[in-house]
């Protein structure tokens, strides 16, 4: 049976010329990547007997969800992580004005076809966008990484979504991705690495494919991949200062499953409190009143989602005591907002700008909820608690969604207008 | 680590019990496992902590999905617990449980099978759940060698230490 190209990648990178899914491999990771709020990587690394990281280039670490720090525990943890990064001599850290490890990453040409990265946040998932094995891991499998290069891994098997048709004007990848959350569920792919294939895929923009990849970790799946094409690669070749392999999957290969989904005919989506799962179209729950939209996270602040916002709301007010809050995943989307206008239309319809960061999203800071108050979120999970009170509640929406939500403080359809 | 393990069930009888519920976000700063377990749970219940010495916790399915913090196992674990049993876990949080050497059973359905303060024995070691009440016998998905192994030395960090301390 032929392989896989994730197969290849791990195989690669255990040193063997096969891998077969179930068994384990010791594969050597090539970014290993730490978070602000996880002192715990440092506790354990030191706790294991670590002494010096194994290569100082490899370990990066990410100031972002506490960015700039609104707490003062959170401020001895970065002191304390400096101290480590200035010690070890580690070559990156991004800062707290640099964004979110997922977009700062490969904006950075540090996320390659063939890499393995391996963070300590769960949507490390979204590098598969880029023909990277990307994956989340805990505080000491990481802190394993820096002592060794490398962590063991069940070899996963590979299912895949194969997404057609022609999406209709309004409908973006957030909606795509919500649909399947409620068709396939949060267990569909435990241990599996999903790849996106279909005519959809090959048409989006990467922006649009890191939101599929980035929101499959809710379907449970280990990993993502699409094979990235001529525009992928140009978009890495511009950044990257390496060589890099393209693995290709090989004709003869099983997937464990196929799924196709026509999505011709797909509305706006929304996944109700408190499960990624529940969906419904926006449709049959619009007029559902809202306190805040958040535009943000490392699903949807990235500049086509702050694109989009900014065009439907182009000349237009957001409705009395609605806030709107607009996180960018990175200064890269930051500055490129503000050169394109997207910046000063959006603080012009009544929205605040925060720093880049993961901010709200989880809760953090920069727009938690008080109690029965209602968000509607770019962002990719709505667990109880999960952006502030555990009585508050998070719809999960697409840009233009959030944008036609502000405007009227009602869950609203973006094309609501136009009867399509 | 035994790998015989007796105790009481605390019952969760949900599915989908996220890392933001097993330890919320505000706490995420803190890295003494002694304050951590102070917060474990909290998203369910802020007193449950005060019970989990000891205890084995019965969950539904998917527990665990969501973030990679290892708070969510740190805390469990700091707090006493012995063992969770599941229909089903979140991969990065069963590889956090495995790491510190928390086991983890896996059987569809076992939610439905016990009620709170149950007194149960389980044998890792060939998978099964037994209730000492009426001896009615469960097996979970075999638990492979490899993860055995990480449990019966107490955890990936004591066997790391060995070797690279």
């Amino acid at each position: 049976m032929g392989m896989h190209a994730v197969h290849k990648i791990l195989a690669y990178a255990s040193g063997r010329s096969k891998v077969d899914p179930g068994e384990i491999v010791t594969a050597k990771v090539d970014i290993a990547g730490i978070n602000d709020i996880y002192l715990t990587v440092l506790v354990s690394f030191y706790e294991m007997g670590g002494k010096k990281v194994w290569d100082s280039n490899k370990v990066v670490f990410f100031f972002d969800h506490n960015a700039p720090s609104s707490i003062i525990k959170a401020s001895e943890n970065q002191k304390e992580m400096r101290q480590f990064i200035n010690e070890q001599g580690i070559a990156n850290l991004f800062d707290i004005n640099d964004g979110i490890c997922h977009k700062v990453l490969p904006e950075a040409g540090l996320v390659k076809p063939g890499d393995i990265i391996v963070i300590t946040d769960s949507h490390t998932t979204t590098h598969g966008a880029f023909g990277a094995f990307g994956t989340g891991v805990g505080s000491t499998d990481l802190a394993i990484i820096m002592m060794t290069g490398e962590l063991w891994f069940r070899v996963p098997q590979v299912v895949e979504i194969r997404l057609e048709g022609k999406l209709k004007k309004g409908v973006m990848a957030k909606d795509i991705v919500l649909y399947l959350l409620g068709e396939l569920g949060t267990n569909f792919a435990p241990y599996k690495v999903i790849e996106f294939t279909g005519l959809i895929v090959e048409n989006m923009k990467l922006d649009e494919k890191m939101v599929l990849c980035n929101m499959a970790l809710e379907m449970g799946a280990k990993s993502t991949y699409i094979q990235p094409d001529d525009s992928v690669l140009e978009y890495i070749k511009s950044r990257a200062d390496k060589e890099f392999i393209v693995h290709e999957t090989d004709p003869d290969f099983n997937y464990s499953g196929s799924h196709t989904f026509d999505i011709s005919s797909l509305e706006p989506q929304v996944a109700l409190p408190h499960g990624v799962e529940k969906i419904k179209t926006v449709r049959e729950v619009a007029g559902t009143s809202i306190n805040q939209v958040f535009i943000g996270s490392c699903t949807g602040g990235k500049l086509t989602d702050i694109m989009e916002a900014s065009e439907f709301l182009k000349g237009k007010k957001i409705a009395r005591h609605m806030r709107l809050i607009v996180t960018p995943a990175s200064k890269e989307v930051l500055l490129e907002s503000i050169k394109r206008g997207y910046y000063e239309t959006l603080l012009q319809a009544g929205a605040v700008f925060t720093p880049p960061g993961c901010g709200a999203c989880f809760g953090g800071h920069s727009g938690v909820l008080a109690s029965k108050e209602r968000c509607a979120s770019t962002s990719n999970r709505n667990f109880p608690g999960r952006m502030g009170n555990k009585d508050s509640e998070v719809y999960l929406v697409s840009p233009l969604t959030a944008a036609a939500t502000a405007l009227s403080g009602k869950l609203t359809h973006p094309l609501l207008d136009e009867k399509n | 680590m035994s790998l015989i393990i007796k105790g009481k069930v605390i019952l969760l009888n949900m599915d989908n019990i996220s890392t933001d519920e097993i330890y919320p976000a505000s706490y995420l700063n803190l890295s003494d496992p002694k304050e951590i377990a102070e917060y474990v749970l909290t998203g369910i219940d802020p007193h449950i902590h005060n019970r989990l010495l000891g205890s084995i916790l019965v969950v539904g399915n998917n527990f665990g999905c969501g973030s990679s913090r290892e708070q969510a196992v740190i805390g469990l674990k700091a707090a006493g617990l012995q063992a969770v049993i599941a229909g089903s876990v979140g991969r990065i949080w069963y590889r956090n449980a495995i790491n510190l050497a928390l086991p983890v059973l896996i059987r569809p359905e076992i939610v439905h099978e016990f009620k709170e303060d149950d007194v149960i024995t389980i044998n890792l070691e060939d998978s099964t759940i037994r209730k000492v009440e009426d001896g009615k016998i469960f097996l979970s998905e075999p638990i492979s060698e490899f993860v055995l192994n990480i449990i019966r030395n107490g955890g990936i960090k004591s066997m790391m230490k060995r070797k690279y301390a």
